[in-house]
């Protein structure tokens, strides 16, 4: 280095030298001492551990394999199983053990039906594993085909049948707008989950509760160390881990209810949500036509799919919660309650209704469903006759942004936070809206309708009923959820999961409330009720409310062509109701789509799944 | 007609022991390669290319005076630190960003601070009275922490050690008390839990699954058990070279870079785990030697801890394979694939063989 002659004035190079030499020292010493513990980390690996780690045969090795976890039963609230774990079998190859894969599938198929979709779908799958791990080939064995490879397995050498639990929705197409299914890992799944843990799972929840809840259903991986001989036979475990299960689920969904309501909508296509109001837990979810989950478990078919896609009434559209409709006369209750807290009316405020409503200085009649009118109507009696002048005017005096702002609270226009993928979220007109999205100004007759529901409120099945669900809780709003307990492995008892609460309503004066319910059970009970046909021989109290949807467009997709709609002019009937009046215990929104009038068509599907809820209930254990 | 040679030229300078070591070490290497690839002739070409470019480096750096790398000491490591804040801002890499795009070649900053630290503390502390005063230990200490903090934050938290390490053992040798040691160890030791919170999610995932692998067997943890699967079947001989089982067929992750240790261990068992160990405990044995030959303080100061960096990379790797530390990126010195620390450590070689050959003009 270079000479700083003056500064090394005070440096004593030669105490330096030896500071130097003896730090060396110390350094090699270190090292050496480091060097030799390392050393012997290595013995203790390689002669006394080595036992651990060595094979039998110099061809076997030793591997880590991964232990699946179970994954979690999901149960229905009585404790019925909605999806369970069944024995099955599944054929699979490891490629690198393989020779020539092409002739192998061929003799394979001589004793195991393999089409060209199992064999694409394995080719795909081929790039996302490494060479030595198992491949599905084909799932779900019969029995016939696993005793014919049994026999025969020794002329296969990297192919083998294995045991596997698959997935079974015993209730098949009642559930699986609930539930979802499993299917395939894919290569987006595969991208998206921690690779570790998923490295044995070859299934995952896709939609549904199965996707929303997947890290619960699934557990966490185990693994077992093994020795393996040339083909990849396990000899010996070595050391293992065991798995820990997925989480069992229980869903707030009765199934009694569930098919109460599936049957009472009968061919027709539609929806039935019902909730509980005092906790915010779906009871019911139905939309139908639905399909059965079970056949893509196992992987469906490009044909059996099509079939699925050729189905009238689309069965993969998940009506209950992204079915868009127009609310009709069963925003009415809400509108009114509007009006009542806004101070725009009072309970006694009279309106008459002559047939024809008209904005002052426009020729254009806005009709009461009854040609000559019901004369004087106070808000209940407007309800229990679904007087539409009485709501013409109000929602004129409201205007559409009043309307907007309080109908909001309600969970009308936004998604209602659900448990499960794939909400939609209605529409819930305004101004700010209309500017926006259409680039246009509001026009005063669309407030006129828009105070029936009409025009451009769009709601979902899920929203009407949670909204109500509000509506009698006094303004309380949870949001809606399907998950009602959770046992994770090795609990003894179920975890009961609340409903998050997503707000309350402001209630200016609880009477405002009760008056609306109050028409609400006129609707049913009143004598000019526009639903007392329902009440007949109920052992419980219902208030409701009918509604009417006219069909226009079914949703953003424009579900239906221009031809069907032809054929399907009749309106969409719609119900609302809650019981028992005293203390509700169910709220349900029922949509038949061209049903034609709410009360003929929607109405009695909701007796049939207000029957079975009510009629039944004992008590709310979880017993899964 | 006589030929005038510029004296820097001349006959090379190099150590042959260091050299022989040297060769022994990668020449083994390029065979366990030849292994650890799967055969694959081409892999083995390249590192051979890229040691020899090292060997190369090596070769070039030995020609050059002593005194001419202490002038340059100073501007090496400043543009060493301004290439590092140019990397945390321009810097290219996924998930950390380690690598400067130059265009034609694409390099790693923080492996010029491997060298440029123990440079610049030993250049910094020459001219000091030593054992160094507690100011010059803590201009030391700045001078090595700025650089290791950078490359921490890349996040590198295997070459950010090999850094800090390196400064360290300038300081070490160059006679820091054991009291003043003790303390900054035990402060080392109490800021453990401190540096926590500025680890990236990946990092500390890796001490948890370092800590108890079992916790994540098929993901992180996979490679630590697999690894000690390889190195355990090994025995005390080995499987012999090409028949390792275990270390083949992609059971181990990365086996022909940071791993590769774990081949070495089952293909040659404990035999050959020990005698690789002894070459490199005689290439650390001999460094330190040719320090204390030296009398120029700076020279010695930095060839020792170059020495010593060596047993640091060691140590890690082995210790990683063995399962005993986290994974943390230390590849095993001259052996695993890859040429930037290759360069880096002959390089190091280079500058210990200047100085070495050209002692007896220094006195």
């Amino acid at each position: 280095m270079i000479n700083y002659a003056n500064e090394q004035a005070m440096k004593d190079p030669r105490e330096e030298q030896l500071l130097f030499e003896s730090r060396a020292r110390a350094g090699f010493f270190v090292v050496v001492i480091c060097m030799l513990g390392l050393l012997g980390r290595y013995f203790w690996l390689q002669v006394t551990a080595h036992q651990q780690f060595s094979t039998r045969s110099e061809s076997n090795r030793v591997s880590v394999r991964p232990v699946v976890p179970n994954r979690g039963l999901i149960y229905d609230r009585r404790g019925r199983v909605i999806a369970e774990n069944l024995p099955a079998y599944r054929l699979e190859i490891v490629a690198e053990k393989v020779q020539q894969l092409e002739p192998l599938l061929d003799e394979l198929a001589t004793l195991i039906e393999l089409n060209d979709e199992h064999r694409n779908s394995f080719n795909k799958s081929r790039r996302h594993y490494r060479v030595f791990d198992p491949i599905p080939l084909k799932l779900n064995l019969s029995e016939q085909e696993v005793a014919r490879f049994a026999v025969n397995r020794h002329r296969f050498k990297g192919a083998d049948v294995v045991p596997y639990l698959s997935r079974n929705y015993p209730y098949g197409e009642l559930l699986t707008h609930v539930l979802g299914y499993v299917g395939r890992l894919d290569e987006r799944d595969i991208a998206r989950v921690d690779q570790g843990n998923y490295r044995g799972t070859r299934i995952i929840g896709k939609i549904g509760i199965e996707q929303f809840r997947e890290t619960e259903l699934h557990g966490t991986s185990g693994y077992e160390q093994v020795e393996t001989n040339v083909s990849g036979r396990v000899l010996r475990v070595l050391d293992r881990q065991d798995a820990i299960p997925g989480t069992d689920l229980v869903l707030s969904i009765d199934v009694a209810v569930q098919r109460a309501a599936w049957d009472g909508l009968g061919e027709r296509p539609g929806s039935v949500v019902a909730i509980d109001p005092t906790d915010g837990s779906i009871i019911a979810l139905v939309s139908k036509p639905a399909y059965d989950p079970n056949a893509f478990v196992h992987g469906i078919s490009q044909q059996a799919y099509q079939a699925i896609l050729d189905t009238p009434g689309r069965p993969l559209f998940n009506r209950a919660l992204k079915g868009g409709y127009e609310p009709g006369s069963t925003l009415k209750p809400f509108v009114g309650l509007a009006g009542l807290e806004l101070d725009l009316i009072n309970t006694q405020t009279r309106v008459y209704s002559s047939g024809s409503f008209y904005i002052d200085g426009y020729s254009r009649p806005y009709r009461d469903w009854k040609e000559e009118g019901h004369g004087w109507v106070t808000l209940e009696s407007a309800l229990e006759q679904s007087v539409n002048t009485y709501f013409y005017q109000l929602a004129m005096e409201m205007g559409i942004d009043r309307m907007h702002d309080y109908l909001s609270q309600f969970g009308f226009g936004s998604l209602t936070g659900v448990d499960v993928p794939g909400e939609g979220a209605g529409l819930l007109p305004s101004r700010q809206w209309k500017r926006a999205a259409r680039d246009e100004p509001w026009y005063p007759g669309e407030t006129v309708i828009a105070g029936i529901g009409q025009g451009f409120n769009v709601v979902t099945p899920l929203q009407l009923a949670n909204a109500l669900a509000v509506l009698i809780n006094g303004g309380k709003r949870y949001e809606p959820r399907l998950l009602y307990a959770t046992k994770a492995a090795g609990i003894e008892r179920a975890q009961r999961v609340r409903a998050p609460l997503a707000m309350q309503i402001p209630v200016k004066e609880a009477g405002d409330w009760q008056a609306v319910l109050e028409g609400m059970d006129r609707v049913v009970n009143g004598v000019r009720g526009t639903a007392t046909g329902i009440a007949v021989d109920a052992r419980y109290r219902t208030a409701g409310k009918t509604g009417t949807a006219q069909v226009y467009q079914l949703n953003e997709d424009g579900e239906y062509n221009e031809a069907d709609v032809a054929q399907h002019l009749r309106d969409h009937a719609l119900f609302i109701a809650f019981a028992p009046v005293e203390v509700p215990r169910i709220a349900i929104a029922v949509i038949v789509e061209h049903g034609g009038t709410g009360s003929k068509a929607a109405a009695p599907v909701a007796r049939a799944t207000l029957d079975a809820w009510l009629d039944q209930e004992t008590g709310m254990e979880v017993q899964p | 007609m006589k030929i005038r040679v510029p004296p820097w030229l001349g006959t090379p300078r190099l150590d042959p022991v260091l050299l022989g070591l040297l060769l022994l070490v990668m020449g083994f290497g390029l065979v366990v390669m030849y292994s650890a690839s799967g055969q694959d002739m081409a892999t083995v070409n390249r590192q051979a290319i890229r040691l020899g470019v090292g060997l190369l480096v090596m070769l070039v750096i030995s020609q050059v005076p002593p005194h001419i790398l202490s002038i340059w000491t100073p501007w090496i490591y400043v543009f060493g630190v301004v290439l590092l804040l140019a990397t945390w801002v321009f810097g290219v890499g996924r998930g950390a960003q380690r690598w400067l795009d130059l265009g034609i070649i694409r390099f790693q900053p923080s492996e010029v601070m491997k060298l440029a630290v123990p440079m610049m503390i030993a250049w910094y502390l020459h001219p000091r009275v030593l054992p160094p005063a507690l100011k010059s230990v803590f201009v030391s200490l700045a001078i090595l922490m700025v650089p290791s903090v950078l490359v921490a934050r890349q996040p590198d938290l295997g070459t950010a050690l090999l850094v800090a390490a390196s400064g360290g053992f300038t300081l070490f040798l160059a006679g820091l008390r054991w009291r003043t040691l003790v303390v900054f160890a035990g402060t080392l030791m109490a800021a453990i839990p401190l540096v926590w919170p500025f680890l990236k999610e990946y990092q500390r995932d890796r001490l948890r699954i370092f800590l108890n692998p079992e916790v994540d067997p098929l993901g992180d943890g996979w490679n630590i058990i697999q690894s000690k699967i390889a190195v355990g079947s090994g025995g005390v001989t080995g499987k012999g070279w090409l028949n390792g089982t275990q270390s083949h067929l992609e059971f181990i992750p990365e086996h022909h870079t940071d791993f590769v240790l774990a081949v070495i261990s089952e293909e040659f068992g404990l035999i050959g785990v020990a005698l690789l160990l002894m070459v490199y405990v005689l290439l650390i044995g001999r460094g330190l030697f040719i320090a204390s030959l030296v009398r120029d303080t700076g020279s010695r100061l930095l060839v020792g801890s170059l020495s010593l960096t060596l047993f640091v990379y060691v140590l890690v790797n082995g210790a990683m394979v063995a399962g005993i530390l986290p994974v943390v990126g230390v590849p095993l010195p001259l052996i695993s694939y890859g040429g930037t620390s290759a360069v880096t450590l002959l390089a190091g070689f280079g500058m210990m063989m200047s100085i070495y050959g050209h002692r007896k003009f220094i006195s």
